[in-house]
């Protein structure tokens, strides 16, 4: 097992992204937090989506129903952020271990119409209950932060924890027993189960983790814009980029959503500042739809294949000099 | 609150809606019940004709459904090309189940964002002599901008029910999903054939549109809450059934005017998301299914 290097640069990593809130100008860091929520986003996705290959078009419902716990907890006792963020991760967990419950069993292509038809049902729950603001939507005030330089600074920092808690959490699975697992049942389920591997536990396993992972992601949410409506919590976008980013940087592994969400994240970032907020939706369904057709193992798959013709071409150089020797 | 005057015109207001639904409904139930491809971007394809039909409608005067049937043959096309690009892509080399359907949401993205980028967000309309009278039978009323869609949607509806059924080509559509393989020892190319089809369902997805925006007025994101419903259609029905597709819009639309009148016009979006969970749950071969 490769654990070693991992998390010592993980924390590395953390106490730098810290630091640097004392140093940096305040823009970075909404920024930063924004890319931070869809690396988590994506990862949560791939876990399902490109370990196990069930697709999971409802993202934005499990992220708005975990911003709307943290909306709900803080209307009834306005608990700590912790608090709100643990609750979110029960409530979607469960929320996907329901969903797979009722549809894994079967044809993936039901699964992911069930994800759509669900977040939709839960937006129109939520638009209709009006503890949390129904359609015009819940304020939140922001928590005392005494020891950052400022809020958003705080909220970076708590995300890129996450974010790193997170890409372990996929790191682990993808190289466990049930990350073999999860794998076989992508590559051929009937031989899976054939071969005695407990196919529906292990897709209920990682749909909960999914869910989980999202409304950790979400919990946040309300606390970072401090208001929430049912419009903005369930967008489209944030189900495509969920979508997206593993897909650009590549599902096999847990590497390729990290690298999809920092680059696909920053670019989002760069164009919503430079040029318009519309072209830059078109510029992610056009990167989707691009990778997916001409580069189907994403920016990993690449980088192996440029890897391999690297080698193959050093090997043949030096087989031409023997011979010429 | 309750009252059969109320009552009845829920009822036939929910007929006429659903008979609408069966016409966004039966591209979905061609290329997704018949060729088993997952095209989650249909309704996007929907609201793309709402819009050259209000295009054309504001340029010309065209009459809405001359319109879309003016688009009909560019529609074709356009399937043919989507579908030969997925084919391509994913069918070939046996990737649709993950990268297709990723594949079919970004075009779905595509063709929204597009329409906002050329539109904008705000709601646009058509106008024709027909829309905003009322035709009174008893104490029931029948809106000229409800009635023209099910009339058309009718018609439509029987003509593809017809072509499928009785000519060849139909028959072959029909063939390619029970058995590619006997099809293809018949002499027949699938993938033309099925080429035909993804054309078809996407010609059908003009009129859809053109009967859209009659209905009302259409913005960019409106097909996304037509994803759940026509797939709960498609499913309820039975993969592929146009009967089965016919009778499901017909439910689903007289659930969602039941709800819109008696509890909340908010609840109805929810109707078809409910209807389709349920029928995955319990009866997932849908009504006239094979599964």
């Amino acid at each position: 097992m490769k654990i070693a290097p991992f998390w010592p640069a993980a924390a590395l990593l953390f106490v730098l992204g810290a630091a640097s809130t004392f140093a940096v100008d305040e823009y970075y860091f909404v920024a930063g937090y924004i890319v931070l929520q869809g690396l988590i986003m994506a990862t949560a996705w791939n876990i399902l989506g490109g370990f196990t290959g069930y697709v999971n078009f409802g993202s934005a419902g499990f992220f708005a129903m975990g911003a709307y716990t943290s909306v709900v907890l803080y209307t009834a006792i306005d608990p700590p952020v912790f608090v709100a963020i643990v609750a979110a991760a029960v409530v979607c967990g469960l929320l996907g271990f329901g969903a797979g419950y009722l549809t894994l069993r079967l044809r993936g292509v039901y699964f992911a119409i069930a994800t759509l038809a669900l977040a939709i049902v839960l937006e129109t729950l939520m638009v209709n209950w009006d503890y949390v603001g129904g359609a015009t939507g819940a304020f939140i005030i922001t928590p005392d932060t005494e020891f950052f330089p400022s809020y958003n600074a705080f909220m970076f920092v708590l995300m890129l924890a996450l974010a790193i808690g997170s890409v372990g959490l996929a790191r682990y699975l993808n190289y466990s027993r049930i990350g073999r697992g999860l794998a076989a049942i992508r590559d051929d389920e009937v031989a899976a189960e054939c071969a005695g591997v407990p196919t529906l536990r292990l897709k209920l396993i990682s749909t909960t983790i999914m869910g989980a992972m999202m409304g950790v992601a979400g919990a946040l949410y309300p606390y970072f814009v401090t208001f929430v409506e049912p419009l903005s919590a369930f967008n489209l976008i944030v189900a495509v980029n969920a979508i997206a980013m593993p897909m650009i940087g590549g599902t096999a592994t847990w590497v390729g959503p990290v690298i999809g969400a920092l680059l696909l994240g920053s670019v989002q970032e760069w164009t919503k500042v430079n040029i318009s907020s519309e072209l830059n939706l078109l510029i992610v369904g056009v990167l989707l739809v691009g990778f997916v057709a001409l580069a189907p193992q994403g920016i990993v798959g690449l980088a192996q294949k440029f890897g391999a013709w690297i080698r193959a071409h050093r090997e043949k150089r030096q087989g031409d000099g023997r011979a010429a020797a | 609150m309750f009252s059969i005057d109320l009552l009845s015109n829920a009822l036939v207001a929910g007929l006429l809606l659903g008979g609408f639904y069966a016409a966004v409904a039966l591209g979905l139930s061609i290329v997704f019940g018949q060729l088993d491809i997952v095209n989650i971007a249909h309704p996007a394809f929907v609201i793309l004709g709402s819009y050259v039909v209000y295009m054309m409608n504001t340029a010309y005067g065209l009459d809405p459904v001359l319109a879309g049937l003016l688009f009909t043959p560019l529609f074709f096309v356009l399937g043919v090309v989507v579908y030969r690009i997925y084919y391509a892509g994913f069918e070939r080399t046996g990737r649709e189940s993950l990268a297709g359907l990723a594949f079919f949401f970004g075009v779905m993205f595509i063709v929204e964002v597009t329409i906002i980028l050329i539109y904008g967000v705000d709601y646009r309309l058509v106008d024709a002599a027909y829309i905003g009278h009322t035709l009174h039978v008893g104490i029931i009323d029948l809106p000229y901008r409800m009635l023209v869609p099910f009339l058309a949607a009718m018609a439509m509806t029987g003509g593809i029910a017809f072509y499928l059924s009785r000519t060849f080509t139909g028959r072959a559509i029909l063939a390619v999903s029970q058995d590619r393989l006997a099809l293809e020892l018949m002499g027949a190319n699938p993938i033309r054939i099925k080429s035909l089809a993804f054309g078809i369902g996407l010609a059908t997805a003009a009129i859809a549109g053109a009967l859209l925006i009659i209905i009302g007025p259409v913005e960019p994101s409106f097909g996304r809450v037509y994803i759940g419903r026509v797939f709960a259609i498609v499913i309820l029905g039975g993969m592929g059934s146009i009967k089965g597709t016919l009778l499901a819009a017909l439910l689903i639309g007289v659930s969602e005017s039941m709800v819109q009148t008696f509890i909340g016009p908010s609840w109805a979006d929810a109707v078809a998301f409910s209807v389709l969970l349920l029928t995955l749950v319990l009866r997932p071969q849908g009504l006239y299914g094979r599964l």
